[in-house]
């Protein structure tokens, strides 16, 4: 049990970077979609609706086998500058979950600027602050404080989603526990460890949401 | 067009039974998850504090590691264990447990844990007098439970419960990972032998739109129904 230790821990240093990068595009892609969710104009409102409900519609391994096998078939994208790209299975697998928990966070968000008061708005339009400010300066520190415990839902599922990522040959904390499991023949040992690491980092991720929640949100 | 039609040449008949095992997996699994909440939810609200513990251990291990973790326990692990109870009783033989009962419980176990919390939320939001009311009222309290907090629980997490119907029938994709030919083992298989991945996912992303989107209408139908008199 010490002895796969090492292993499965470089494999946990590879699960935890899928997940900070993908939580950070995710986070501008949500925030993008959000904004465009709450566009008057029908158009741009149904695309930003039509992404969302395709990427939490579907299974995300299937998104993942979309963009790392389908995308290689296109002979356009094979010859252009994105190869360099999507040829690695680690900048897939970002693309991927990005994609993934930025439909999540964008309805995340959007549901946290729809419960703002008016009246915040009508406040601050009577003073006459303008639009901008007003979005930078209200709505947007009450939507994502009114959007922390969600989140960090969103964080925990997504840390979950990364194990996908052993399906396309990423040596992260699954497979590396796969490793384990084939070289060894010992599932019990392999899984439950790997599985102990995951219920760590789910507990961490928990507490420090809840810490900056106690900080920063909205006392209920 | 050519390769989803059906019969030998194409891979229409293939994809329409694919869709229908992970129709029947998710039932399944869903069904299986509903036994372990209702073994579950009471442990989880009960007074006593150890059982108070194993449910709260149940909810939150499964809820906190991934779905393809459990799912390759069970399909590793339970083939091990099964064997090891048979070599007890003598038999030394090789074991293969069928592919659709190992993934249709691991996902069980998965949405079981989520039914759990569903449940939980809807027996805790029923009004406290109900509990009192029934208790005057001198009935028994198994009476008050299968009459009078079962129905109303029911109702109450029919929302919840279509959220968690829908993380199961995505969670099935994984199965495909054990062999289950369900959409997901399917379009791989297609896409490997035709050199179409692109197609034949794409396909995949369809058929689970329509499945999530025919089951979110069904459930608000049944919600409507059992709305009515509220």
């Amino acid at each position: 049990m010490i002895s796969i230790f090492p292993d499965l821990l470089s494999g946990a240093v590879i699960t935890l970077q899928l997940l900070a990068s993908s939580m950070f595009f995710g986070l501008i892609i949500g925030l993008i979609f959000a904004i465009l969710r709450i566009n008057r104009n029908p158009i741009i409102n149904k695309f930003a609706y039509g992404y969302s409900y395709f990427f939490r519609g579907t299974p995300l391994l299937v998104q993942l086998y979309l963009i790392y096998y389908g995308l290689a078939n296109i002979e356009l994208l094979r010859n252009s500058f994105f190869w360099v790209i999507i040829k690695e299975p680690y900048w897939c697998a970002i693309i991927a979950f990005s994609l993934n928990t930025g439909a999540y966070t964008s309805e995340i968000l959007r549901s946290a600027f729809q419960t703002i008061k008016k009246g915040y708005i009508e406040a601050a339009q009577s003073l006459g602050v303008t639009k901008k400010i007003t979005f930078y300066r209200i709505q947007l520190p009450i939507a994502i404080k009114q959007s922390l415990p969600a989140y960090g839902n969103e964080i925990i599922l997504m840390l979950k989603g990364t194990s996908l990522a052993s399906v396309i040959t990423i040596m992260d904390l699954m497979g590396e526990a796969r490793k384990v499991n084939v070289l060894t023949f010992k599932p019990f040992e392999a899984f439950i460890t790997a599985g102990i690491i995951y219920l760590f980092l789910t507990f961490i991720i928990h507490n420090i949401i809840k810490y900056l929640e106690k900080k920063y949100g909205f006392q209920t | 067009m050519e390769l989803l039609s059906f019969g030998d040449t194409g891979w229409g008949d293939e994809l329409f039974l694919a869709t229908l095992m992970t129709i029947a997996v998710s039932i399944a699994a869903m069904a299986i998850g509903f036994i372990f909440a209702l073994i579950f939810t009471p442990l989880k609200l009960s007074k006593n504090k150890s059982l108070n513990i194993i449910g709260n251990c149940y909810t939150t291990i499964i809820r906190g590691v991934p779905e393809l973790l459990v799912i390759y326990l069970l399909f590793f692990g339970g083939t091990g264990a099964v064997m090891y109870v048979a070599s007890i009783f003598g038999y030394d033989g090789y074991i293969e447990i069928n592919a659709f009962i190992t993934g249709a419980l691991a996902i069980g176990i998965i949405s079981g844990a989520y039914s759990t919390e569903v449940f939980r939320g809807a027996i805790l939001s029923i009004d406290k007098g109900q509990f009192e009311a029934s208790k005057v009222l001198g009935i028994k309290k198994n009476i008050q439970f299968y009459k009078i907090i079962l129905p109303q629980m029911l109702r109450l997490s029919i929302p919840n419960l279509s959220n968690v119907w829908q993380i199961t029938l995505k969670d099935t994709s994984l199965i495909s990972v054990t062999g289950l030919v369900e959409i997901m083992r399917q379009s791989y298989i297609a896409a490997g032998s035709t050199r179409d991945p692109l197609f034949f996912y794409s396909i995949a992303a369809v058929l689970y739109l329509m499945l999530t989107f025919i089951s979110m209408k069904l459930i608000n139908k049944l919600e409507i129904k059992y709305s009515k008199g509220y």
